[in-house]
């Protein structure tokens, strides 16, 4: 047995892990399921329960890592387990990048379908599981079934966090790029009112755009931001003699293995918060590495480990357009508190995908990572769900780690089309998780 | 299953009309907890606690331990896994009448430890099974150190005390786990018509300390804490002195 926590690094549970080297070893793990049941894994960025099965096999499918583009029309086909890091290892520099990636290189193709991830081109773009042309699918009888966006188990998996059967191949399309580099505009804000209407008014100008909120100002800076907005900059935008393609990325920095609880306090974060802000000039044109724009906490590794031995949850919801009013009232709420949060990350997202349980719809969405050990935390965030609950928003499947099964049943209103679509195709219910279990999903 | 905060959301109470353990109950439902199995001896007339989404009632015997294993299955049946599971049925006695009367005395025993060993040994399975769980154990100060006045119930809670610590030990590393609850002299029905004992604490305190050990993952909780203190010297003083304490 071995013991298995999200990203976060909260509530352990332990597991019999497996790493199946094909889709047919994974079928045959699948057919000699325990009676607690079968989760897939990767890379472990969930930050909460989604890949751990306590009691149960754990599939680590990091070992399914074959791969293959099409070079004329940029489709990519991936095992489940290449990881994203791996996968632009080997594609930017062959000119071409992957259509959707979230904060972290270091997730799987499996887990970007089963999350439907979503990047800073959200509101371009939509997420990964738009992108996609097919994916395979071992289900709970152990037959491999290839899949397609007509198909509603397709879009029962989008999404789905690995309930419906384990994903062991996709296909999905690249995007063609010049360089490996990004023109960025940075840009301040005053105040919570000036970041929205600044994305609103210029998001459409940028492909990928993200809001960093220093939280922990107060009064009228409350809400003021970081905005970062790029494009992937041309080939004659490159100085001379520049690799265009060049692309190495390594973490440069290492996480102590053990810090103490209650590094991050508000002195310490205020204090971050404060330098972050004042650091970011304004500036245009500015040109940057893929890996510093997309993937900055990627550069430190291990850098959960921060939040000490209790470990910390991420929050991350979505409002429908409309609804400012809820992100205003969340967003203050959590600058009275003084809630501590290292990063946290405004985004605006476009149409979503038909995935069911899938995340993103149009509107606001905010993410805020705060360590679990801090006093009252519960009952704030239970408070949070019931004003997103009630403005038609959500918190996002693949990022929490706290809610309850009431509050996620209120949250996604296809929870019932998509329980259909999954006992028709795991009647027995083979396919269980953590997760699963504390949501009844 | 436990949350990232340390909320549950199904709890099994053995011996559902105990103050204590309803007190531990109404606290978990507080917190999150929406499934809740109350067992107890005739349980068609036990109250339902209030807030819980689902109150189920089951039969449960402390004295049959043939029957502690159905017990626990049926719980698991009706809410899934067991994520906390706290046996919470005893009887108090007082020495004088089990001087008087050693057959009452040898039942009171089984119940106070027998029982307590068949429905843990049956809970425990479930829970490693299950790879998560806690069993809240609930000890006594009067099981730490034996004393002349309430030996025989002090005996039993000394044998339950050591059976939970073993337990625990045997469950490291399978995901369940034991958390050992020892109170002082707790004021409420049980000890009705006794006149307190210094450092005495109510249901509603015993309960608060549970649900904080829960959250922080505690072994062993003394109520009030300060007793692990006292109970460190109590454990060493000479046998002399130890046999003349009042109470």
């Amino acid at each position: 047995m071995t013991f298995l926590t999200g990203w976060g690094r909260t509530a352990p549970t332990p597991a019999r892990l497996a790493r199946p080297r094909s889709a047919r070893e994974v079928a045959e793990l699948v057919r000699r399921a325990p009676g607690r049941g079968v989760a897939a894994r990767g890379l472990g960025r969930s930050y909460g329960d989604a890949a751990q099965n306590a009691g149960g096999l754990v599939l680590d499918c990091t070992a399914l890592t074959s791969w293959s583009i099409d070079e004329t029309t940029g489709l990519v086909t991936a095992a489940a387990g290449l990881s994203l890091h791996d996968l632009m290892t080997a594609l930017v520099p062959r000119g071409w990048f992957v259509p959707v990636t979230p904060g972290t290189r270091h997730v799987t193709v499996g887990g970007a379908v089963a999350a439907d991830v979503h990047g800073k081109n959200h509101h371009a773009d939509s997420s990964f599981g738009a992108h996609l042309r097919s994916l395979t699918l071992v289900t709970a009888d152990g037959a491999g079934r290839t899949l397609t966006p007509d198909d509603d188990l397709f879009w029962a998996t989008v999404g789905g966090m690995g309930l419906t059967g384990v994903i062991t191949e996709a296909v999905f399309r690249c995007v063609p790029i010049e360089t490996s580099r990004m023109r960025v505009d940075v840009e301040r804000t005053r105040d919570l009112d000036h970041t929205l209407e600044t994305m609103t008014a210029t998001d459409d100008r940028y492909r990928y755009t993200v809001a960093w909120i220093d939280l922990l100002a107060s009064g009228g800076r409350m809400g003021r931001s970081v905005l970062t907005r790029g494009d992937h900059a041309g080939r004659e935008e490159l100085p001379r003699g520049a690799d265009p393609l060049a692309f190495a990325p390594a973490a440069r920095l290492k996480a102590p293995p053990w810090a103490p609880g209650g590094l991050l306090n508000p002195v310490t974060v205020r204090a971050f918060n404060e330098a972050w802000y004042r650091r970011a000039r304004p500036a245009t044109g500015l040109l940057q590495g893929l890996a510093p724009f997309f993937h900055p906490l990627d550069s430190v590794d291990g850098w959960n480990r921060v939040y000490g031995p209790r470990g910390f949850v991420q929050y991350q919801f979505v409002v429908p357009a409309g609804a400012e009013a809820t992100l205003r009232r969340i967003v203050s709420r959590l600058s009275a508190e003084g809630v501590v949060s290292f990063l946290t990350v405004l985004k605006r997202f476009g149409p979503g995908t038909p995935g069911m349980l899938s995340f993103p719809i149009p509107g606001w969405t905010l993410a805020l990572d705060i360590p679990a050990g801090r006093a009252g935390l519960a009952a704030l965030l239970r408070e949070f769900d019931g004003w997103v609950a009630e403005a038609g928003g959500r918190v996002y499947l693949a990022k929490d780690s706290r809610m309850s099964a009431e509050t996620a049943a209120a949250m996604y209103p296809r929870l019932g089309e998509w329980r259909k679509v999954r006992e028709g195709a795991d009647p027995g219910g083979v396919f269980r998780s953590d997760l699963a279990r504390r949501l009844l999903l | 299953m436990r949350n990232a905060l340390g909320a549950v959301d199904t709890v099994l109470l053995l011996g559902g009309r105990s103050e204590i353990g309803l007190a531990i109950v109404e606290r978990l439902v507080r917190d999150g907890a929406r499934r809740v199995v109350l067992a107890a001896r005739d349980a068609g007339d036990t109250p339902p606690v209030i807030g819980a989404a689902e109150v189920h009632l089951l039969d449960f015997d402390a004295s049959r331990p043939e029957t502690h294993g159905e017990v626990i299955e049926a719980a698991a049946e009706l809410v899934g896994d067991l994520d906390v599971v706290i046996p919470a049925f005893g009887v108090l006695g007082s020495q004088a009448a089990y001087d008087a009367d050693p057959v009452a005395a040898a039942r009171a025993v089984a119940v106070n430890y027998g029982g307590h060993v068949s429905a843990g040994l049956f809970a425990a399975r479930r829970l490693r099974e299950q790879g998560h769980g806690t069993l809240v154990v609930l000890s006594s100060v009067a099981g730490v150190r034996v004393r002349r006045a309430n030996f025989v119930y002090g005996s039993a809670k000394a044998g339950l005390d050591g059976f939970a610590q073993g337990l625990g030990d045997a469950l490291h590393g399978s995901g369940a786990r034991v958390m050992v609850v020892r109170p002082g002299f707790v004021i409420g029905r049980m000890t009705e018509g006794m006149s307190p004992a210094p450092m005495s604490s109510t249901p509603g305190q015993v309960a608060d300390a549970v649900i904080d050990g829960l959250r922080s993952g505690a072994e062993v909780v003394w109520v009030p804490g300060r007793l692990r203190a006292v109970f460190a010297v109590m454990r060493v003083l000479p046998r002399a002195i130890w046999r003349r304490m009042p109470r």
